[in-house]
């Protein structure tokens, strides 16, 4: 009993020591990255002993005192109670998201099977759109406590766009939910595994490549970064709704856009590239298409698991973050415009196509 | 006095608060909010009576969606400026809230008997037996639903066209 509940303990502290951190280096990447893509040094100012490690003192140790540091500001006007409590909505959501998300396979230790989420639940992908769909409530609330026209505008394009680009992601997951057949993400993770043909991989991103394009769209817009950063807006609405925000609030925000981007990440990588499947890694080692086994032990095979799904969701973290400083700001028609009208009926297309193709596999028994 | 029923009181207890936080400030932003915290904690009662799909879907629509649009419109309009509460409507509220009242009482004298209930079964409100029961037993109200749905979208897109 004690032992059961250490190892959730465990886990938990993991996930939210992962996500937290990675968060935090996801800032460094940002700015360090953002320079070099244009062409200047970037955050070099602080340095310890004359060590600067690359801009890595500024971002992970000067940055984060001079927010704890700085005035914690609530504007007279505003609404005291629901200006403190906003950054705690926004960063929530991101936080108890990844909970749903497996990161590895079974590890077995003695008698022991240790399921390597944290928790399984059979309507994951329904409790991540339930909680997503709660961290709008973190920008409305705080754009209007704030009492600032500037972040009042910033809160309500923010709400508009955030429930327009839910439901196309819904929509899009549809179609890999009935191409799996499943709504818990370690079964999904799971059937991955298979092979088609005998060599190419089950992936998400083989069998439903419209619906990864959907979901990766949406899930951009989602965490509120530019080509979809309209409620922030620096250009016309100042920093939109988080105008009124100093100091340590200021950093729950932030801190709660990385996480957002560390979760997406991960359930890009659990839905369309194999979660933590390393292609022809089987539960006793490599089994390779060409013929031949590699035999590994079974911790060998769990770290090289839980080594696959991490390098994906790096990378997938690294792409939204060259995407940011890639792309131009869209006008707020243009984004309305590709939310309704283009991704929401290809979306559609996309399930009826689903459907179709899963019927005809049906009647015809062949694979995939 | 078990743990569930401890669990109970307590959830009980949040959202019938932040239900009377709902109707008593007058401030409507915070209404809007106490009534999404009140489909909350109504989200984690369900949670507590094996219906986890239930409590999901509250929160996606009623907390993630429905208030999400309320917020939407109080911000828009911004009616700062209430209008006082008028005596009429302030008393047939009242006589209503009464015989509410008298009705919930009747239930505390209604007791079945809850050993004679059988426990849930194991898939009990999970996505397969609620997408059962809907496209099988229920097949024609869920059909209505969705009508009623379609007719109120192009309601809607009709009353936004009249306008430009």
């Amino acid at each position: 009993m004690i032992i059961d509940l250490g190892i959730i303990a465990a886990k938990v502290f993991l996930v939210l020591f992962m996500v937290l951190n990675l968060a935090g280096l996801l800032g460094w990447i940002e700015r360090k990255g953002s320079a070099l893509i244009q062409d200047r040094i970037g955050a070099n100012r602080a340095s310890v002993l004359g060590f600067a490690g690359l801009g890595l003192v500024n971002t992970l140790l000067a940055d984060p005192i001079k927010f704890l540091t700085k005035e914690d500001f609530i504007p007279p006007q505003g609404d005291r109670l629901l200006h403190t409590l906003a950054p705690c909505l926004a960063l929530f959501p991101a936080l108890v998201t990844f909970a749903v998300i497996p990161f590895g396979d079974v590890l077995v230790v003695g008698e022991r099977q240790i399921n390597l989420q944290v928790a399984n639940l059979n309507i994951g992908i329904l409790y991540i759109f339930g909680m997503a769909s709660l961290s709008v409530y973190g920008i409305v609330v705080g754009a209007w406590a704030s009492n600032n026209k500037f972040s009042l505008l910033g809160g309500v394009r923010g709400a508009a766009q955030m429930i327009s680009y839910e439901i196309a992601m819904g929509l899009s997951v549809i179609g890999v939910i009935m191409a799996y057949g499943t709504l818990e993400l370690q079964q999904i993770a799971r059937a991955q595994g298979e092979l088609f043909w005998g060599w190419l991989p089950a992936w998400g991103f083989f069998l439903q490549p419209v619906a990864f394009l959907l979901f990766f769209t949406a899930a951009v817009a989602e965490t509120k970064r530019t080509p979809f950063d309209l409620p922030e807006g620096e250009s016309e609405l100042v920093a939109g709704y988080h105008v009124e925000y100093s100091g340590g609030k200021f950093l729950m925000f932030f801190v709660g856009e990385f996480a957002e981007i560390v979760t997406a990440a991960g359930l890009i990588t659990t839905l369309f590239f194999g979660g933590w499947q390393l292609p022809y890694l089987m539960r006793d080692g490599f089994h390779f298409p060409w013929g031949g086994a590699l035999l590994l032990p079974h911790l060998a095979v769990v770290v090289l698991q839980v080594g696959a799904f991490t390098i994906k969701v790096l990378f997938f973290c690294w792409l939204q973050i060259l995407l940011r400083w890639s792309l131009p700001r869209f006008r707020y028609d243009q984004l309305m415009r590709l939310g309704w009208k283009m991704m929401l009926p290809v979306a559609l297309v996309n399930v009826v196509v689903t459907a179709v193709w899963i019927v005809l596999r049906q009647q015809l028994s062949v694979k995939p | 006095m078990s743990g569930d029923m401890i669990l109970f009181f307590i959830l009980a207890s949040l959202s019938v608060i932040f239900s009377l936080l709902v109707i008593f400030p007058r401030n409507v932003v915070h209404s809007a909010m106490a009534l999404a915290a009140t489909l909350f904690f109504v989200a984690v009662l369900f949670l507590t009576l094996d219906a986890p799909m239930l409590a999901i879907l509250q929160v996606l629509v009623y907390a993630g969606a429905i208030m999400i649009l309320f917020l939407f419109v109080i911000m828009l309009l911004n009616p700062a400026a209430l209008e006082g509460r008028r005596i009429a409507w302030w008393t047939l509220g009242s006589l209503a809230a009464v015989a509410l009242l008298l009705e919930l009482v009747s239930l505390f004298f209604y007791r079945p008997s809850p050993s004679g209930q059988p426990p849930v079964a194991a898939a009990f409100g999970g996505p397969e037996t609620l997408a059962q029961s809907l496209f099988t037993d229920f097949a024609l109200p869920f059909e209505i639903a969705s009508v009623l749905l379609l007719v109120a979208i192009i309601g809607a897109v009709a009353l936004a066209k009249r306008e430009g």
